[in-house]
């Protein structure tokens, strides 16, 4: 028995690895939920990108380029905000959350397995939103690595910010089955206030634009479309810029915001204790 | 030395006092089972010992610390059998057993842990397509596999048919062997009877007789009741002396029972009396 007490611990780091990978195993044991949540946002794309065929006064620049742009920002929010929220909230009621808390695992290694997840399944969806895009819109890859650096710190933010905020969310929500539905709402709401589903976004009041700008999904996919649309589709953004600066600084905000509601209301269990 | 002290242990809901006043001593190496009725507070004693409840006042000590305080360190040294989970259900159970093995310093080995529990031919199964008591057993594997100094298990053998509560008392039984202290919860008798080095019958919140299986209540002092041919029935303190004057009288004793209240009857007799 002495032995077990002289052992080191295992590291929060290890154990979080370890919990992004059977996270992932079971994710992809559930075919379902798989399907929904990679296939949702490109079948979205793909009837968007036929509804809306017209193309903009920029040469080289059509519809459904914009749309391949913007639809990422709702495909990280789903695989981000979504699962996060739903993952948690069945892992609380199946007793996943109750067995952990009995072992050495830790909340920082059990939520740091969930970012794990939800990254790399942020960037399956990425991976099959830009197919959509490039095979059946002919969208063009951006050349330059300026581009592909913002791809990079805006794929960071936005997973953090909507991961936080799936979380917080998670505490909300009653019980599982009804989880996918409750936060959908807020999501498909954002999407059209924030000019995901209507492009381009000046076609909305500007009392809806002020209202979107306060929550990270405007800014996600302003920033999507920076990476992907030529520099003169800026004409077509509300403050006629990319605004990178303040994007960094919204969806940043957000994943303060985020952490603190994490602290102060994630509960392991559903019932009073 | 005590693995686990508790003193006036009180958790209470409102104006309801699931735990009322609970005072409770287990020693290091014991098999201890606590018994009682449905909600008599069982499950919420034993969820306040595991750190999973919070308590509302009372002294609380697990392993030497206060579980309301317990860092991961004291988690490591402690062995949690859930009553009613369907967590993993995607996973296979060797996967699942490796995974929470993983997570402590010091673990036994997933296919080691598969085989203790009888699941080894279930290894590569999927957790979903477990039977009930099947089910049960992966819980009390994801219980000891990272070689807890103390198990808690809260009715294990809830659902089990007789031949896998037998193999179930041998495993505790080995586990107690290898030095683990024990605490289980049972609705059943015979299993407190036959795993228990002492037990405790708990009623409204408190701990109404403490004891061996043998001794529990006065059990064995209790009067035996003597019954004879002809519908004759006596209570006595000392059956032999009485067989003996029976014997003497020339009375007829075909038909002679002597018996001793059954551990039932005590237990039943205790909460009787609580109510």
């Amino acid at each position: 028995m002495t032995t077990t007490s002289l052992a080191p611990a295992v590291s929060t780091l290890t154990i979080g690895v370890r919990r992004g990978g059977i996270e992932l195993l079971q994710f992809m044991r559930d075919k379902t939920s798989l399907i929904f949540t990679f296939f949702f946002p490109a079948m979205l794309l793909l009837l968007f990108g036929a509804i809306f065929t017209d193309s903009y006064d920029l040469p080289g620049l059509s519809a459904a380029q914009v749309f391949t742009s913007s639809m990422i920002a709702y495909g990280v929010i789903s695989t981000s905000f979504i699962t996060m929220g739903v993952g948690i909230a069945t892992d609380r009621e199946d007793g996943t959350l109750k067995r952990l808390r009995g072992t050495p695992v830790t909340a920082t290694a059990y939520f740091l397995g969930k970012l794990i997840l939800v990254a790399a399944l942020t960037a399956g969806e990425v991976v099959v939103l830009l197919a959509v895009g490039v095979l059946v819109f002919d969208m063009p890859l951006p050349s330059e690595a300026g581009r592909w650096v913002t791809f990079a710190w805006l794929f960071v933010l936005s997973v953090t910010s909507c991961g936080l905020l799936g979380i917080a969310a998670s505490a909300l929500v009653r019980n599982s089955r009804t989880a996918g539905a409750v936060l959908n709402v807020p999501v498909v709401a954002l999407q059209f206030l924030s000019g995901v589903f209507i492009h381009p976004i000046t076609q909305l009041p500007d009392w809806m634009i002020t209202f979107a700008s306060v929550f990270p999904v405007k800014w996600m996919a302003q920033g999507f479309r920076s990476v992907f649309l030529p520099d003169a589709a800026t004409t077509f953004e509300a403050g006629g810029a990319w605004e990178h600066g303040r994007i960094a600084l919204v969806l940043g905000a957000w994943c303060v915001v985020g952490l603190v509601l994490c602290l102060t209301t994630f509960r392991w269990t559903s019932r009073r204790d | 030395m005590t693995a686990i002290n508790v003193r006036g242990l009180r958790k209470t809901y409102g104006s309801h006092h699931a735990v009322d006043g609970l005072d409770l001593d287990v020693e290091v190496g014991e098999v201890f089972a606590l018994l009682g009725p449905n909600g008599a507070g069982k499950t919420t004693t034993v969820e306040i010992l595991e750190g999973h409840r919070r308590r509302t006042s009372g002294e609380v000590t697990v392993l030497g610390l206060d579980p309301g305080h317990a860092d991961r360190h004291w988690r490591a040294r402690i062995g949690i059998v859930l009553q009613s989970t369907s967590d993993a259900a995607d996973l296979t159970v060797h996967e699942i057993v490796r995974h929470i093995g993983g997570c402590y310093p010091n673990p036994r080995g997933a296919a080691e842990v598969i085989d203790l529990v009888g699941l080894t031919d279930k290894s590569k199964a999927k957790v979903r397509t477990l039977s009930g008591g099947q089910r049960r057993r992966l819980d009390v594997a994801l219980g000891i596999v990272g070689r807890p100094e103390i198990v808690f298990l809260d009715e294990p053998t809830t659902g089990f048919d007789p031949e896998a509560r037998r193999q179930f008392w041998h495993l505790i039984r080995r586990l107690s062997a290898e030095g683990s202290t024990i605490l289980l919860t049972t609705h059943y008798l015979d299993e407190a009877e036959a795993l228990a080095d002492r037990l405790a019958v708990i009623a409204d919140g408190a701990i109404v007789a403490e004891g061996t299986p043998a001794t529990l209540g006065g059990r064995a002092t209790a009067e035996a009741v003597v019954s004879w041919s002809g519908g004759h029935r006596e209570h006595a303190a000392d059956p032999v002396a009485l067989i003996m004057r029976l014997v003497a009288e020339g009375a007829d004793l075909t038909g002679l029972t002597v018996t001793r209240p059954t551990l039932e009857d005590t237990y039943l007799a205790l909460i009787g009396e609580a109510r």
